[in-house]
């Protein structure tokens, strides 16, 4: 088996693996990272989203082979920065976080969107949230702590 | 004293959004084993034959057979086998465990074993009624007699899956001759004690830890035992750690639901036109093990009046068994059931009556002092009015329902009244759970929390350590509370019936009090504080007469809606929610209890679908089982009332459960006034809606 090699969380890592083999297990098995969880298994609840060159992508659907050459970043790589700190705050101060499964893939979701829209308006929030389901908070809430976070870090994205 | 509703930092919350929180999937024990169900295909037989094919070295099977003690699964009623052993009852019905260190090849063995059944007529309808309970209140039988007119109708509700995003799970392990299980749960003693009763084991011998949990919503009450007792029984066997974890499609397949439910109300109207007598039977679909079920349809016949009084009761229930998943536990246990049969009833009267709905349903609300349904007494003010014109303020509700009701723009706005028993029904919290809490200063004066309730993201650990901070008058700092461990935690009862906050913080407020008094800076003091039931009240068991539950919150939910007049799509444009849960123990925390548990409600009422085909359910997966996306969920407004229980922690009432037991209505009656027809089904769907069109009823 040949190896795959690419960046995660900032790091170039290398991995021998069935190249088929779920992105998810590899992270959570080869790698410990844990944050990124698994809901459903296809693709359905984001609770195993991460980033890839910056997008979100549900890693229980991307094949270890498609990550070759990529640059991945987990909810760990993502804590800590800059950008975090001010989700996570706001994530706080809006009562965004209940059980907790679906966080670290909801503040994923959130990063990307950030990246790509500074400043969403509440209606592109909650379709850039439709990819990651929550049970706890009937969302709004989470909403509510995204546009805080987006008006609280203005100039970070 | 600063005001324990204003919000603090929940004592989690960083663990989780950084991904360090150790959820059970995310344990990794050395050498650890995996297991694997193997499950009925059929609903109902007997099993003929097993063939398993000739297992690699390592690999093991585990069934009936290893069991040490008894082949059931402790809960109310002891109907649930740990395994199949001769008949299976329904598809999903445990047969065997296939335990190994490689899952792929754990899958090939459970693809292999060929089972033979003897395939037997299974039963789907309601037929076998197996908790048959009735309740009187004044002479209904009188009052129908003396009354001409009567008017019936028949209220119909689906399943509901809890959809926790978290799938079920335990690891266990043997030290030292002990089995511990950690796990995805809301009850770790009901957990423990079904594994001593199936392993035949000392009190010593079997420790329950919870890992955190990722969401529960009932489904993590009695369902968890199940898979404990399974893994308990091959680690005691095999000796090696093992995990079992569900799969989404396997969590959706074998896990309790919330019960199908037919309710027929039927109601004496006297010559005023107000509800003289009120004859209801509640019938309960229980899958094919009762498990707790008989408590949900008690749950159910108390709230029969829900927020109303009514002179005269008939109340019949019945829990059927059915070839079919076995109903559990989902937040509201039976309530949302009958408050949607009765809100909707109450109004389906008015307008059959030709009254005014709002002053109809006003003249039967019911107030301080009142006869319950069970001929206890509302003892604490009911400040109903306060809310319903909050509510109805928030939502611009007379103008909107006065416009929609006439004019032809496909909006609708509907409004349920509610109230929910906190605590256990009756003598429940006295006579069986027997609450026991405990609080450890150490030497360095931090204060240690030891109960086993679970963090399930109601947020307890943060409100469970205000209590005692407050208490006290410490810093928060000051207060430790970890996940339960029944080697560390006594029992203060399992997480549900909303009973956290009010009961286990209430003890704790007490355990707080004497701390206080007996504090010494520097020194280990250990203060226990057991549950007293209040002297005023009684309750009897037997006759469900009395005072159901110590203590009742309220609430009002307004739905707006519109209508597609083409794919008769349901939008759910906005909710409004008016709440009196005593007092909140946390604004913050309170209020996101609030959005989840409306959401969810709501949700019940016309976009949650789950049927079975000839007792194989249809939807497989959170795509094809539709909950809310943050798309789907409208903006919501809720508006809490302090009105202080002198029992609870500060005054705090339960408030978990309140929020959902209102939603389906509320939307049902948006979507009848949005489409002039009367609603009796729910969720209503695109499809019920078409029919109704086409039809008139459904």
């Amino acid at each position: 088996m040949e190896s795959i090699e690419f960046v995660l969380n900032g790091k170039p890592v290398s991995i021998r693996r069935h190249p088929s083999a779920r992105l998810l297990d590899v992270l959570r098995e080869d790698f410990g990272l844990k944050g990124t969880k698994e809901g459903c298994g296809e693709g359905e609840c984001g609770a195993c989203a991460v980033l890839i060159d910056h997008r979100i992508v549900n890693s229980c659907c991307y094949p270890l082979a498609y990550a070759r050459g990529k640059r991945i970043t987990t909810i760990e790589g993502f804590a800590g920065t800059p950008r975090y700190e001010a989700i996570a705050r706001a994530m706080g101060e809006e009562g965004g976080v209940q059980c907790g499964i679906c966080t670290p893939g909801m503040i994923i979701a959130a990063e990307s969107l950030l990246d790509e829209n500074p400043k969403p308006s509440e209606e592109e929030i909650r379709v850039g949230l439709s990819g990651n389901l929550c049970r706890c908070t009937g969302y709004n809430m989470i909403v509510k702590a995204i546009r805080r976070a987006a008006k609280e870090g203005e100039g970070l994205w | 004293m600063p005001d324990i509703s204003k919000a603090v930092p929940k004592l989690d919350e960083e663990e989780k959004m950084s991904g360090r929180a150790v959820y059970v999937d995310d344990i990794d024990i050395p050498g650890m084993y995996f297991a694997r169900t193997v499950r009925s295909t059929v609903a109902k037989g007997r099993i003929v034959k097993i063939d398993v094919p000739k297992l690699p070295k390592d690999y093991h099977i585990i069934d009936h057979t290893d069991i040490p003690a008894k082949n059931v699964v402790k809960m109310i009623f002891d109907d649930w086998p740990v395994f199949a052993e001769e008949k299976v009852t329904h598809i999903g019905d445990p047969i065997m465990l296939v335990v190994g260190k490689d899952r792929a090849v754990i899958d090939d063995i459970c693809e292999n074993i060929a089972i033979e059944y003897a395939e037997e007529e299974p039963v789907f309808d309601f037929r076998d009624s197996a908790v048959d309970y009735r309740f009187e209140k004044g002479d209904a039988k009188k009052a129908f007699e003396r009354t001409a007119r009567h008017i019936e109708y028949t209220y119909r509700t689906g399943y509901q899956e809890q959809a926790y995003i978290e799938p079920q799970g335990f690891v266990a392990y043997r030290e030292q001759g002990r089995i511990t299980l950690i796990g995805s749960i809301q009850c770790p003693y009901y957990v423990k004690n079904a594994v001593l009763d199936t392993l035949g084991c000392g009190e010593d011998d079997v420790r329950v830890k919870q890992a955190v949990v990722g969401g529960a919503f009932g489904g993590k009450e009695e369902y968890p035992s199940v898979m404990a007792c399974q893994l308990a029984v091959a680690v005691k066997k095999l000796n090696v750690p093992i995990k079992l974890v569900f799969g989404r499609e396997e969590d959706m397949e074998v896990t309790t639901k919330r019960h199908p439910s037919t309710i027929t109300l039927r109601a004496a109207i006297a010559e005023d036109n107000t509800v003289a007598a009120l004859d209801a039977h509640i019938k309960l679909d229980g899958g094919a093990y009762l498990g707790l079920s008989n408590v949900v349809l008690s749950r159910s016949m108390l709230a029969v009046t829900a927020a109303y009084t009514i002179e005269n009761l008939n109340v019949a229930g019945d829990v059927y068994l059915t070839n079919t998943v076995p109903n559990g536990a989902f937040r509201g246990f039976g309530a949302p059931q009958m408050i949607y049969a009765i809100e909707m009833f109450m109004h389906h009267i008015a307008k059959d009556l030709g009254e005014d709905v709002l002053e109809f349903r006003l003249k039967h609300l019911a107030k301080q002092g009142d006869m319950t349904a069970t001929s206890g007494h509302f003892h604490e003010p009911i400040i109903m009015p306060a809310l319903i014109e909050r509510a109805m303020e928030m939502s611009d509700y007379r103008r909107k329902a006065s416009t929609y009701a006439k004019d032809e723009s496909n909006h609708g706005i509907g409004m349920s009244w509610f109230f929910h028993g906190c605590g256990f029904t009756g003598s429940g919290e006295a006579d069986h759970i027997k609450a026991e809490v405990k609080l450890e200063k150490d030497i360095e004066d931090k204060v240690h929390i030891h109960v086993a309730a679970v963090d399930m993201g109601q947020g307890s650990k943060t409100t469970l350590a205000k209590v005692v901070a407050e208490t006290l008058g410490i810093p928060l700092a000051d207060v430790v509370i970890d996940n339960p461990d029944t080697d560390f935690v006594p029992d203060s009862g399992p997480t549900v019936a909303s009973r956290t906050a009010m009961v286990v913080g209430g003890l704790l407020a007490r355990a707080g009090q004497r701390l206080k008094s007996e504090w010494v800076s520097g020194e280990t003091v250990v203060v226990i504080e057991k549950y007293k039931q209040p002297d005023h009240i009684r309750w009897d068991d037997e006759k469900f007469h009395g005072d159901a539950y110590p203590a009742y919150s309220w609430g009002v939910n307004v739905v707006e809606v519109e209508v597609d007049p083409h794919t008769y799509e349901v939008r759910v444009e906005n909710v409004t929610s008016a709440y009196d849960g005593g007092k909140a123990l946390d604004e913050r925390i309170v209020l996101g209890q609030a959005d989840g548990g409306i959401a969810q409600g709501v949700a019940y009422g016309y976009l949650e679908v789950m049927e079975h085909d000839k007792g194989k359910l249809k939807q497989r997966n959170l795509t094809d089982y539709m909950i809310p996306t943050a798309v789907d969920t409208a903006p919501t407004r809720t508006y809490l009332f302090d009105n202080p229980y002198a029992l609870g922690p500060f005054g705090a009432k339960g408030f978990g459960e309140l929020t959902l037991v209102g939603g389906a209505p509320a939307l049902a009656l948006a979507v009848e006034m949005a489409i002039g027809r009367k609603v009796t089904k729910i969720p209503v769907t695109p499809e019920v809606i078409m029919e109704l069109m086409k039809h008139g009823k459904h």
